[in-house]
C-alpha cells in the first residue's frame, strides 16, 4: 500500500535533485528551474501531510492553503528573477553564474 | 490510487526532474521541467488535491514554463559546449544530494506518522457537513459533500477567505510589487548624454 512515507521520500528525493542542480549548474536559468523543483518538492510534502491528517473527515486545508501561497509567491519569483537575468545578459552577454563575480571582493 | 499508478508518475517525476538537473540544452531543461511538474500534478490529484493539482498546471506547466522557454529563446542561449566541468561543484551537489536522500529515507522509516495509509484515513464527506462549522452555512458545500463528492477548491476558498484574509491581500501586494520591479528592471536605461 501507499503510505504518507512513500510521498515524503519523493518529496526528499526531488528536493534533493533541485539541490544538487542548484549547487552544480553554472547555467543560471537551470538553477532557476532547479529552484522552482524545489518549491514543488516543498508543496509535495504539505500537500500529503494535508491528506493524511485529517480535519473533521476532510483533507486538512490550512496546508493546501500554505501551497496555494507557495504557489503564487513561487510565481512572482520567476517573473521578477527572469526579469533580473534578462538585465544581467545584457549587460554581461552570458548566463554563467561565473560571470558574475564582481561582489566577490 | 493503485500502487503501480503512483510508482509511475513518481518515476515521470524524478526522472524527468533528474534531466532538467543533467541535460546540457536548457529548452530540453525547461521541457523534462514541464514533463516533471505534470507528473507531479499527478501525485497531487492522487491526493485528493484536485485544485492544487490543477493549478500546479496551470501555473507551472502553463505560465512559469512558457515564461522561461520565452526568456531562453529572447536571449537566444546557446548550448554548453566544451566548457570545463566545475568538477568540485558538481560533486558536492551529488554528495549533499545523496546525504539529504539518506537522511530523509531515515527519518520517514523511524516515523509512525508515515505508515499510514489512505485506508487508516478515510475520507468522511457525508457526514462532514454537521461538523465543519461556518462552512456548512454554505448550500453549495453541504450539497457537494451529502452528495459524495470532495468540493476541495470550495474549502480552500473558503478557507482562503475565512481565515487568511490579510495573507490574500499581502499576496495581491506581492503581485503588484513584482509587476512593478518587472516592469522597472526591463526598462532599457537610457545612456547618459
Amino acid at each position: 500500500m501507499i503510505t504518507l512515507g512513500h510521498y515524503l521520500v519523493v518529496s526528499g528525493m526531488l528536493f534533493a535533485l533541485g539541490l544538487a542542480g542548484v549547487i552544480a549548474r553554472r547555467n543560471i536559468i537551470i538553477v532557476y528551474m532547479c529552484l522552482e523543483m524545489m518549491l514543488s518538492a516543498a508543496n509535495l510534502a504539505l500537500v500529503g501531510f494535508s491528506r493524511f491528517h485529517l480535519v473533521n473527515g476532510l483533507p486538512d486545508y490550512t496546508a493546501q492553503s500554505l501551497v496555494f501561497f507557495t504557489i503564487t509567491v513561487a510565481a512572482a519569483e520567476v517573473a521578477v528573477g527572469l526579469a533580473i537575468i534578462v538585465a544581467l545578459f545584457r549587460s554581461k552577454q552570458s548566463v554563467d553564474v561565473e560571470s558574475v563575480t564582481k561582489l566577490q571582493g | 490510487m493503485p500502487p503501480l499508478l503512483f510508482y509511475l508518475f513518481a518515476l515521470i517525476t524524478l526522472g524527468f526532474g533528474f534531466l532538467v538537473v543533467t541535460g546540457r540544452n536548457p529548452v530540453t531543461c525547461a521541457l523534462a521541467l514541464a514533463a516533471s511538474f505534470v507528473g507531479l500534478a499527478a501525485l497531487f490529484l492522487s491526493l485528493d488535491a484536485y485544485f492544487i493539482g490543477v493549478i500546479q498546471i496551470l501555473v507551472y506547466a502553463g505560465a512559469v514554463m512558457v515564461l522561461f522557454l520565452f526568456i531562453i529563446m529572447l536571449l537566444d542561449i546557446k548550448t554548453e559546449e566544451g566548457k570545463k566541468m566545475n568538477l568540485p561543484a558538481i560533486l558536492s551537489g551529488v554528495l549533499l544530494a545523496v546525504l539529504l536522500t539518506l537522511q530523509i529515507i531515515a527519518v520517514v522509516g523511524s516515523t509512525e506518522l508515515a505508515k499510514k495509509t489512505s485506508q487508516d484515513t478515510p475520507l468522511a464527506l457525508v457526514d462532514a457537513p454537521g461538523k465543519i462549522g461556518k462552512a456548512a452555512l454554505l448550500p453549495t458545500i453541504t450539497n457537494d459533500l451529502k452528495a459524495g463528492t470532495l468540493p476541495d477548491a470550495k474549502l480552500i476558498g473558503f478557507t482562503l477567505f475565512d481565515q487568511y484574509g490579510f495573507h490574500l491581500q499581502v499576496i495581491g501586494l506581492l503581485l503588484l510589487v513584482g509587476t512593478i520591479g518587472v516592469v522597472v528592471l526591463s526598462k532599457r536605461e537610457r545612456s547618459a548624454p
